[in-house]
């Protein structure tokens, strides 16, 4: 029964339905609430019953209107795509449990929901696409979605941090779209499955490398590699809470899943070559990203820098071409995606004692609101790699795969970044959490730790849901790292990906 | 901008535009043509009204709300890809009806998908040039 049920679409019917009707009831930002809500969850539930159906009966996939592979619109899921989306619909239905809260009710009223539905829309389409071009388009829309809600309430910040994302943004799109032009042209051939055969039976393998560079800097500004990463910082602590932590958590991390996907299944001509780059570049993502945190001196800010620096090691992690390694890189989204959009949903919640995010303004967390404190100790210690929460796993797996492929200054570049992410973290700790806060700023106190929870039962909730499910993966890592051994498996070996696309 | 030359003009071009879009609308299928031309022309009528007569007449005169025609469209294009499912094909394939009719032909899934796209990008334009004229 359950191979019948088509999972592989169900993932996207929910998010456009939700969208539709929240278009049709565009002026009740109350029932448009509801809808968003309902369709989220369906989502995460289609993300469960995707991965079931992917762990159990391998790569699901969908020929669009019965056009077969290589000339129709083809949607695969295989293990990784489907813990992709899964982990997607956790934040989204976090994220939207969190904004009832958070975000104005001017906001909600211009659109908060349908432009969010239609962000994930995006999100969920690049992760199931077959095809390079429609991978495009599935971008084009998620990231035209972001644009609006990076601007939606109109305030000068916003607007400022998002002329800085629009305009890298588009470049990069500039740069995927040659680099399709170019591969096409190379291989005539868009469909993903088609264009791994079609590379390795090139002749010219040199030639391959232009296409591969133009992926690398498309993918890289969206993903935030060095040296393309200064939009970030710039605009991801702009929007309020809600927007930022979902941008934070799961838009630099589609580039990444675009960068995997295209370094294990279309350009693996040449790995000597295209994989040191990006080994350089993880290695300069991870220490310009924590040197910039260093620097920081607001809560947001420091946060922004580190998801540069952590994207440092998921492109380690394929960078090293290991099945170990790939683990660890899937490992180490999934729990980055947690931690990291978790710290941004407290840096929320702490702004929300006295109006600031500014550690040199904010002090006394611990005292009143101790159980904030806890969620951020949670999630902070996790993302800096203390054992045995899930970053210290995340760190220890792709450590390992770096001395077995015997890449020792990559390890050693982890390592003391893994340092430095400790002394920014302990930093807000230091300033927020434990020293006492500013006599001039006290009469700002809104809330006890009582009234806080009575008055934003929601956002506490949805991070405590997070900080839980961090728990998890820190508490029970085997589950997710025997998991993310089969989908590295399924990445290194594109014969399972092919044969399934393109059916003998 | 009230001139008398357009104003004249509309009356006599507004059923031609939306007869022509009519006619594009049914081309699609085989040639050049489709729910999305013919959206964007049938929209023509009201933006020089619009124009000519002002925000506050072309509302008097056409009272659905775009935004609602949209959505409506969208809802449209997505059920009819998912007449397949239910047949147990693949999302959007086309399924048709085997009786020919005359004038028109054969009647299949595609029609609604285009119907879905014309009210798309008619309500979407309509809603642009509502929302500039209305200042």
């Amino acid at each position: 029964m359950i191979h019948q049920i088509p999972f592989v679409q169900l993932p996207l019917w929910v998010l456009i339905t939700g969208f539709v009707f929240c278009i049709l009831f565009w002026r009740y930002s109350k029932i448009q609430e509801m809808i968003a809500t309902i369709s989220v969850g369906l989502y995460l539930l289609a993300g469960i019953g995707l991965l079931v159906s992917v762990y159990q009966n391998g790569i699901q996939v969908l020929q669009v209107g019965k056009w077969a592979a290589p000339f129709g619109i083809t949607l695969v899921a295989d293990l990784f795509s489907a813990i992709m989306v899964l982990i997607s619909g956790v934040l989204a239905f976090t994220i939207t449990c969190y904004s009832f809260q958070d975000i104005s009710a001017e906001r909600k009223k211009y659109g908060f929901y349908p432009v969010l539905l239609i962000m994930m829309f995006g999100v969920c389409g690049s992760f199931l696409t077959g095809d390079v071009f429609n991978l495009y388009v599935w971008f084009e829309v998620m990231l035209v979605a972001s644009f609006v809600l990076i601007v939606l309430g109109n305030t000068k910040p916003q607007l400022e941090g998002a002329v800085k994302y629009v305009i890298l943004s588009f470049i990069s799109s500039g740069f995927v779209l040659t680099g399709i032009g170019i591969l096409y042209n190379i291989t005539g051939a868009l469909n993903m499955a088609e264009l791994s055969i079609a590379i390795s039976e090139c002749p010219d393998k040199k030639l391959l490398s232009i296409p591969a560079v133009f992926f690398f800097m498309g993918f890289g500004i969206k993903a935030a590699l060095f040296p393309l990463f200064s939009w970030l910082p710039a605009s991801y602590p702009t929007p309020p809470i809600s927007i930022g932590g979902l941008m934070a958590g799961l838009l630099t991390k589609v580039g990444v899943y675009a960068l995997i996907r295209f370094f294990t299944l279309i350009f693996t001509h040449d790995v000597a070559l295209t994989h040191s780059v990006l080994l350089i570049a993880s290695g300069l993502t991870m220490f310009f990203g924590v040197l910039g945190a260093a620097a920081q001196n607001d809560f947001r800010k420091i946060l922004s820098f580190h998801i540069v620096s952590q994207i440092g090691y998921m492109v380690m992690g394929l960078a090293l071409f290991t099945p170990l390694a790939l683990a660890g890189a899937i490992y180490f989204l999934i729990h980055n995606i947690l931690a990291k959009t978790n710290l941004f949903l407290i840096s929320g919640i702490v702004k929300e004692t006295n109006g600031y995010f500014n550690l040199s303004k904010l002090g006394g967390v611990y005292k009143n609101f101790p159980l904030v404190s806890v969620l951020f100790v949670v999630s902070a210690f996790s993302l800096a790699g203390i054992p045995p929460l899930s970053g210290f796993w995340g760190k220890f797996i792709l450590a390992k795969a770096g001395f077995e492929s015997e890449q020792y200054f990559i390890v050693a570049v982890s390592l003391l970044v893994g340092f430095l992410t400790l002394f920014s973290m302990s930093k807000i700790w230091l300033k927020a959490f434990w020293s006492p806060m500013p006599e001039a700023e006290k009469k700002r106190i809104k809330y006890n730790s009582i009234s806080l929870f009575k008055s934003k039962y929601f956002m506490v909730l949805s991070s405590i849901f997070l900080a839980l499910l961090t728990m998890f993966i820190s508490f029970y890592p085997d589950y997710l790292i025997s998991l993310s051994e089969k989908a590295a498996v399924q990445l290194l070996n594109p014969e399972i990906y092919i044969n399934a696309v393109l059916p003998k | 901008m009230k001139t008398l030359i357009l104003s004249t003009i509309l009356k006599a071009l507004a059923p031609l535009f939306l007869g022509f879009a009519v006619y594009m609308f049914f081309r699609g299928h085989d040639n050049p043509g489709g729910g999305f031309i013919a959206g964007l022309i049938a929209s023509i009528p009201l933006m020089i009204h619009s124009m000519v007569f002002g925000y506050r007449a072309t509302r008097e005169k056409f009272r659905i709300n775009p935004r609602l025609l949209a959505g409506l469209g969208l809802l449209v294009a997505l059920i009819s890809g998912l007449f397949a499912v239910t047949m147990g094909d693949p999302f959007m394939t086309s399924i048709w009806v085997e009786q020919k009719l005359p004038l028109i032909g054969k009647i299949g899934t595609p029609i609604f998908f285009d119907l879905g796209v014309f009210l798309v990008v008619f309500g979407v334009v309509l809603q642009i040039t509502f929302l500039l004229t209305e200042e």
